[in-house]
């Protein structure tokens, strides 16, 4: 009885969100991102997209200084824990950085001595790509990580097995475990309440914060990074991730590996 | 039936005893690595699955190869083979719950295993997985414990029994294909993604499988009074023998693809596993060359007749066998996959000790289901013989 009850309120919420969404919907087809209709629709403060992406303009982000400040935006703001070195192998990473030949092998070069051009010669920022076709929720076997309409590939924290299928999925290296209790590395006063802590035995990832988003800001690492990361809807042809992409020469990681990722990179 | 393994000898008991005692050392180090995470283990970041999920891989090789021996029985009639089926099917049935215990053992959230039911996800290969492994398990402890039973009851088996047997044939190689696509599906993990995997995860299985199936069937001799006959391992040593000859093979093709064609990816992870990174040689390297030369000294002992029909050697020659694979699948494979990472680093992996013990645990665990289910086999045959 009280089965059926809930159930029917269950259905009644789902079509109350559905004629709610409806105009939003509209809005979106019209302007040309069809194929996507937002998921939650709700907050008229809310960034709705097609398909937001991220571009990366590795011009201005040099020296690991530069790199900094949007590290320690993102990993604040969502409880990333810092490990100690003796468990640097365990580590996790929302957002970090590594050598040209590390985040793009596939443009390894034999440069003359001497001659490494000086725009290798800096860190690359990487992150979850949100792929378009996202192997890590091909291959998780609870749902525990899907992909929003939106684009925005996130992790149910609650549901999560940690079997680590979506880690050996990942062709990037974006996922992280949680080998041990993640909360026993973040002292008690720098926690953000706003954002959930995370418990030992699931996996983690950059979420392209999507709870910001869903007030009306933009990424934390967007925000810290005084113009050298730009994000918005690739859908949205006067959006300023559309105008980058179409103006500037970009690359993306592993591109022959068809998962179409999110993450551009102006070089 | 169960009842026949309550009564045994003192020599029965003291080696369920020290299973047990296994399982309680191994068990304490479980509820450890339950309370503080899987951080007592020598995984990482990089190397995310590690030897839980490669004695996973392996085990289950060695409950697909219980097919070697029933498909000759069923299809061909090959009467030969007659008293190792039961040896075969239970032998499966304990393989399979050493398969399900290292998954267990390898979750980060084992709590929550039920929502791998709770929430179905045909897309995910692990959902298959499950699926397959499941029901072999079930197929044979069906076949297995219905046959005997009617053994006991001097009948015959029940015509519906037959089907089952039909199914569990074909079943036994899926679970193996499933399990090989677990891995040869991913993109970026070039020593996986490869379509022969499977061919060789099911090569593999049927020679290190009967293998081991023989060597306990020889240890069943020497213990009790229940023999398969000399004829029945002569042909199952002869299956074993074509079986390594084809995962060797297998193996050279994709050295050959890695190696002729130059593409780094496809080179790396050989590289690392023969010749270590960077010219850094890892236990894993050393290994690796090991079980190359075992793998090359089990053909020239198993596939001379005079040798292979010795039954002094055959055994050392079965051992040397499983040890090559149990290196190449069981250590190899998954190391060898996740190194070089997808940042072209290296970061080693070796199994801690905790995870040994574990690992210890589960494989006691199984050896005592087969024990009990072997002493079951070996009463209900004395008592009808």
């Amino acid at each position: 009885m009280n089965n059926s009850r809930r159930s029917f309120l269950k259905y009644a919420g789902v079509a109350a969100a559905a004629v709610a969404a409806t105009p939003v919907v509209r809005a979106v087809a019209s302007s040309g991102g069809a194929a996507h209709g937002p998921e939650v629709g709700k907050l008229p403060t809310q960034k709705i997209a097609g398909r937001w992406a991220m571009v990366v303009d590795t011009r201005k982000l040099v020296k690991e200084a530069d790199f900094e400040p949007l590290i320690e935006a993102c990993h604040k703001v969502h409880n990333v824990p810092h490990l100690p070195d003796e468990k640097r192998e365990e580590e996790i990473k929302w957002i970090w950085t590594d050598e040209f030949e590390h985040t793009f092998p596939e443009f390894m070069s034999r440069w003359p001595k001497g001659r490494v051009p000086t725009t290798l010669n800096k860190p690359y920022l990487l992150l979850c790509n949100h792929c378009e076709y996202p192997p890590c929720v091909r291959v998780c076997p609870t749902k525990a990580t899907f992909q929003r309409a939106d684009g925005i590939v996130l992790m149910d924290f609650h549901r999560c097995i940690g079997c680590r299928y979506c880690m050996a999925g990942c062709p990037y290296g974006a996922r992280s475990f949680n080998f041990s209790d993640p909360r026993a590395y973040l002292p008690e006063e720098e926690i953000n309440m706003e954002f959930p802590t995370r418990v030992q035995g699931v996996v983690e990832k950059c979420n392209f914060c999507a709870e910001r988003l869903a007030k009306g800001l933009r990424p934390a690492c967007v925000e810290a990074s005084k113009g050298a990361l730009l994000f918005g809807d690739l859908d949205d042809p006067s959006s300023e991730v559309s105008r980058a992409v179409r103006n500037n020469f970009v690359i993306r990681r592993k591109p022959e590996l068809g998962t179409q990722p999110n993450v551009y990179y102006i070089v | 039936m169960l009842e026949t393994a309550l009564k045994g000898s003192p020599r029965y008991w003291g080696w369920l005893g020290i299973l047990l005692a296994v399982m309680g050392i191994g068990g304490a180090m479980y509820m450890w690595q339950f309370t503080v995470g899987l951080t007592v283990t020598g995984l990482s970041r990089d190397v995310s699955w590690g030897f839980y999920i490669a004695q996973f891989t392996y085990l289950v090789g060695v409950a697909a190869a219980g097919v070697m021996v029933v498909l000759p029985y069923y299809f061909h009639h090959y009467k030969d083979f007659k008293k190792l089926i039961i040896l075969a099917e239970f032998q499966a049935v304990a393989a399979v719950i050493m398969c399900l215990g290292f998954i267990v053992v390898d979750l980060g959230q084992p709590t929550r295993m039920l929502n791998v039911l709770r929430y179905p996800t045909p897309n995910s290969i692990l959902f298959w997985d499950m699926v397959v492994l499941n029901g072999y398990l079930l197929l044979n402890i069906v076949i297995g414990w219905v046959s005997l039973q009617h053994e006991r009851n001097h009948v015959e088996p029940p015509k519906w029994v037959k089907p089952l047997v039909y199914t569990s044939i074909i079943w036994a190689f899926s679970i193996h294909t499933v399990t090989a696509f677990l891995y040869q599906g991913l993109p970026g993990r070039h020593y996986w993604l490869t379509a022969i995997l499977a061919a060789r995860f099911l090569a593999s299985a049927f020679c290190s499988g009967p293998a081991i199936l023989l060597l306990v069937a020889m240890l069943v001799r020497k213990v009790s009074d229940y023999d398969v006959g000399d004829k029945a391992i002569k042909a199952l040593a002869k299956i074993v023998t074509y079986a390594m000859a084809v995962n060797v093979f297998f193996f050279l093709l994709e050295l050959f693809t890695a190696a002729y064609s130059n593409i780094p990816g496809h080179m790396h992870s050989f590289e690392f596993l023969f010749a270590g990174h960077d010219g850094h040689m890892s236990y894993v390297s050393y290994l690796m060359w090991v079980a190359a030369i075992l793998a090359i000294a089990s053909l020239a002992l198993l596939i001379p007749p005079k040798f292979r029909d010795n039954m002094k050697l055959l055994p050392w020659s079965l051992a040397i066998l499983i040890a090559a694979s149990w290196i190449d699948k069981g250590l190899g494979l998954l190391i060898g996959g996740f190194t070089p990472n997808a940042f072209e680093g290296v970061t080693p992996y070796a199994p801690t000790l905790p995870e040994i013990m574990i690992s210890l645990t589960v494989y006691a665990m199984g050896i005592f289901v087969l024990t009990i289910l072997y002493k079951v086999a070996v009463s209900v045959k004395r008592e009808v013989a």
